[in-house]
């Protein structure tokens, strides 16, 4: 396939000296589109973004067959050819804004540390342009939520504040890791939507990461199903859904055109290959 | 942040019983080499307190004017002192002090914080801000200047450094003990002891208390290398134990004088008094980690 | 911290203001105590023991101390608002005047210690939480745990034989060399900005090869304590999302620890800059013994070895009131430093 912007194959993630794998031998590919990964919390979905973007924690031991991105060896890069990448060809959305954002920083300067780290900028043109990201992001005054700290936002807001930060240099790929699931959900469509517009005009590949398969099948592409660090299905539409794992997780998820009593719990010991624990595992 | 523990459910703790649950602690001391090794200094040093008539080669006041002085040898390891006093011995003996100085703070301070500190977290309300208020307010106290004043108002000698320095060495064992009733009065064995009618003071004492115990003990480890600092300054000022009594702060002051021709006379008590305010400082931290796996972020 | 703070910034704020009432009285009433009540012939203590029972009888009507104590209380109070703190026997002179003459001084070493602490000690928990579990982290803990158990007289006496009499790279004990005391005008009481403010720049270099050592001793707890709590206050941020964010932006460890966490730990670290500067006013008593100091600690030990407890009271008050107001400022240093409190 021509014009793949990430070429993961066989990426194996280990902390500490466990030998239990977060993330098992995980492959696949993104060109000019957008693809989900949804699983559980644990799947090793959130291990897989972070350890494209190279933040794991030195605990974290990361092997890839190949890690590409954009014509470059991930896992060759020093950490300088890193933050020069970061924030500039590859970016992450994370999940809460509350946590992300830096409290006691003013939104303006979080927002321009980004113009002003890759831009090559002086700091009034980096501010400047931190506005009119704060724009594209539609929000209003922005004058007065330059000044702001995050703790004086809203939630929502909040990650529209992030996403500006993030998208601010129209970076390749957009790693966006639950970027909803910590909001109001009166608000979630909005900021989906808004992260999608972004994407899209920008021309970005996005990788959206989510335990909310329903979600995911209406913005992405494709769908890659996690279950315990291993990719078990690959879907373009939730109808072809094969795996048992995929289909209890369709099932557990609540549809507003099909409304039922009860949510379904995923019975594991109907997609466990054998339930006997594994080697390692505690109980 | 409070310093909390993981509780041990009733029934964990009936199941091990005390013995188990030493030795269980001591297999897990076993593994941070520096604790262990604390702790093993420790052990030495309450050995060397309880049989040093045994263990010292001199009597502790067994003065030999014709050997004032001496460079550390084969005879003296560590020298003579100015009445020719052996400073190993004195070491020896002067370990009886700093360990009945710290025990006797630390069995006045722990009962008295954990008894108040219980007390107001458990009944909460106005008797926990009137308790804890008063605990801050001894808590702001300069504790050295205070014990100081105290011992100078109450005569020099031991026995006033132990009331001195207990006096405000209470405050923090409280505020920590409060913290642990806080979440122990909440848990269904407590609950269930107050269902079937026992009484507050049945409650405090059976059911509270000893699930803030460990707790105690270790912030108590802690502090008495902070004590040990205390009575060894209160001895080189001339207020803790008197002359000619080994203490070892008071060696270190009648040593300043010969400091710069015989520096083992003050040089080797200072050690003293380094060697076990750290080894209560490691052991202490290696028992926070081991009872509280949490901090070992910190 | 205080479970009170819940009831908004306001309200904390009062209630801290009133607990520091109340301890500023406490220590009143404490000092009251271990002055008038505790020694057990305070008569006996001032006019000695060869005084006739008429002298004996007058100095008791003098002192009060045939009041009630409530009485004795009331006085005492009324005195301290005068300023009046009574006379030191020590010196024949109103304690004031002496403290006006000591409080500098201790004043001036512990300034200097804090800054010493603070300019070592805050940089190397930094860096050792930046690079924990290595060779650097192992040595910023050696060296805390050292500072935590090392009796500082001593410390005092060995660096003061190292440094001054085997080296002799610093100055003596006091505050300047014997030819050159007294020759500076007081102003402030502080040497090292008198000789300064006189234009005696000879005097000002010997004052620092005095002061130095003691303050570098003394400063060697508080860095002690300002090491193991910067490096946990930086692995407490390390751990959260914001710096992770800040990374995923591209910023390196430089501008994450200059932009990202020192903003966060500023209010932090002054509230441990704080609480050390009142553990020095303390650590200074016996420093200054060894360095022949002749500031509150020497004052104060003096005192205490003939019992002089006018004098060894003030003292106990001044200190008690420094080390009190500072922590006080310290938990009120979250109300004006962090903007989290701000405007809600």
């Amino acid at each position: 396939m021509e014009n793949q912007i990430l070429e993961v194959s066989d990426l194996n993630v280990a902390f500490g000296r466990g030998s239990v794998r977060a993330v098992d031998g995980v492959s696949f590919t993104l060109g000019a589109d957008k693809v989900g990964i949804v699983g559980e919390s644990g799947s090793g979905k959130s291990t897989v973004g972070r350890a494209i973007m190279g933040l794991l924690p030195p605990s974290a031991h990361v092997t890839a067959r190949r890690l590409h991105f954009d014509g470059l060896d991930l896992l060759d890069q020093t950490e300088r050819q890193m933050q020069s990448l970061r924030g500039n060809r590859l970016s992450l959305i994370m999940q809460d804004p509350r946590y992300s954002l830096n409290p006691v920083l003013p939104i303006g300067r979080q927002v321009a540390e980004t113009a002003l780290l890759h831009g090559n900028m002086s700091r009034k043109d980096a501010t400047q342009a931190a506005a009119a990201m704060l724009e594209r992001v539609q929000i209003r005054d922005v004058a007065r939520v330059m000044r702001a700290y995050p703790h004086q936002i809203s939630g929502g807001m909040g990650q529209r504040v992030m996403i500006a930060a993030m998208l601010l240099s129209a970076p390749r790929l957009v790693i966006a890791d639950e970027p909803t699931s910590a909001l109001d959900v009166s608000v979630r469509g909005e900021v989906l939507s808004l992260l999608d517009e972004l994407v899209t005009s920008n021309g970005s590949s996005l990788l959206l990461i989510s335990h909310d398969i329903r979600m995911v099948a209406s913005f992405c592409d494709r769908i890659l199903v996690m279950y315990k660090g291993r990719i078990v299905e690959n879907l373009t539409r939730l109808e072809e859904a094969r795996h048992p794992y995929t289909r209890s997780l369709i099932a557990a998820m609540p549809d507003a055109r099909h409304p039922v009593h009860r949510l379904r719990v995923p019975d594991r010991e109907s997609f466990e290959p054998s339930h006997t624990p594994l080697a390692g595992e505690t109980l | 942040m409070q310093d909390t523990f993981p509780l041990k459910t009733p029934t964990q703790t009936r199941m091990s019983g005390a013995g188990m649950a030493l030795r269980r602690f001591y297999s897990d001391l076993r593994r941070e080499p520096l604790g262990h090794a604390g702790f093993i200094v420790i052990m030495i040093l309450i050995l060397a307190a309880v049989f040093a008539p045994l263990l010292a080669p001199y009597p502790a006041a067994r003065q030999s004017l014709g050997e004032a002085l001496q460079s550390p040898s084969a005879q003296h390891w560590l020298g003579t002192d100015e009445f020719g006093r052996d400073i190993l011995s004195r070491l020896i003996w002067g370990a009886q002090i700093t360990m009945r100085t710290v025990l006797s703070v630390s069995a006045i301070v722990g009962p008295v914080g954990l008894m108040i500190g219980i007390t107001a977290g458990y009944f909460g309300g106005r008797t926990d801000a009137i308790l804890m208020r008063f605990t801050d307010v001894v808590l702001s106290f300069p504790s050295l200047v205070l014990a100081l004043a105290f011992a100078a108002a109450l005569g020099a000698g031991l026995n006033t450094a132990i009331i001195a320095i207990s006096l405000t060495a209470w405050p923090p064992i409280a505020r920590l003990a409060r913290a642990e009733a806080l979440v122990v009065r909440n848990t269904d064995y407590v609950a269930a002891a107050r269902i079937y009618g026992a009484s507050h003071l049945r409650l405090l004492l059976l059911y509270i208390a000893p699930m803030c115990v460990p707790s105690v003990v270790v912030r108590l480890t802690l502090n008495m290398a902070t004590i040990t600092l205390t009575a060894a300054s209160l001895g080189f000022l001339g207020l803790g134990a008197q002359p000619p009594m080994p203490e070892w702060g008071a060696m270190i002051s009648a040593g300043r004088r010969f400091m710069l021709d015989q520096w083992w006379v003050a040089v080797m008590p200072g050690f003293a008094i380094l060697i076990t305010s750290l080894a209560f400082n490691v052991l202490g931290d290696a028992m926070r980690d081991i009872l509280d796996p949490r901090h070992t972020r910190g | 911290m205080s479970s009170d703070t819940l009831g908004g910034p306001a309200r904390a704020f009062a209630g801290r203001v009133l607990q520091f009432a109340i301890s500023i009285f406490a220590l009143i009433a404490v000092t009251f105590t271990i002055g008038r009540l505790l020694p057990t012939d305070p008569v006996g203590a001032i006019v000695g023991e060869l005084a006739s029972p008429e002298a004996y009888a007058a100095m008791r009507e003098r002192l009060g101390l045939d009041q009630p104590v409530i009485w004795q209380f009331v006085s005492y109070l009324r005195d301290l608002v005068h300023g009046d703190l009574g006379f030191a026997a020590m010196t024949g002179r109103p304690v004031l005047d002496d403290l006006k003459i000591a409080f500098p001084a201790t004043l001036e070493l512990a300034t200097l210690a804090i800054i010493i602490s603070f300019i070592l000690g805050v940089p190397l928990g930094l860096a050792a939480a930046f690079n924990r579990d290595t060779w650097i982290d192992h040595i910023a803990r050696i060296i805390s745990l050292v500072g935590h158990s090392i009796p500082v007289f001593w410390f005092g006496i060995v660096g003061l034989v190292v440094f001054y009499a085997w080296l002799q790279i610093a100055g003596g004990p006091g505050r300047v060399d014997v030819f050159y005391e007294g020759l500076v005008p007081p102003v402030t009481g502080m040497i090292l900005i008198d000789s300064l403010l006189a234009g005696e720049t000879a005097i000002f270099w010997n004052a620092v090869s005095h002061i130095i050592l003691p303050a570098s001793m003394l400063a060697y707890a508080a860095m002690a304590y300002i090491t193991r709590m910067t490096r946990a206050f930086t692995l407490e941020q390390l751990n959260q999302d914001y710096v992770v964010a800040a990374r995923a932006k591209g910023a390196g460890q430089a501008r994450i620890l200059m932009h990202h966490i020192l903003p966060n730990i500023t209010v932090q670290l002054v509230t441990i800059l704080a609480i050390s500067y009142g553990g020095l006013l303390e650590g200074a008593v016996v420093t200054e013994i060894v360095f022949s100091w002749p500031g509150l600690g020497q004052y104060m030990t003096s005192a205490l070895l003939i019992g002089d407890m006018n004098a060894v009271v003030a003292c106990t008050m001044v200190i008690g009131l420094m080390f009190m107001t500072l922590n006080f400022l310290s938990d009120i240093a979250y109300a004006f430093l962090d903007p989290r409190t701000g405007e809600g």
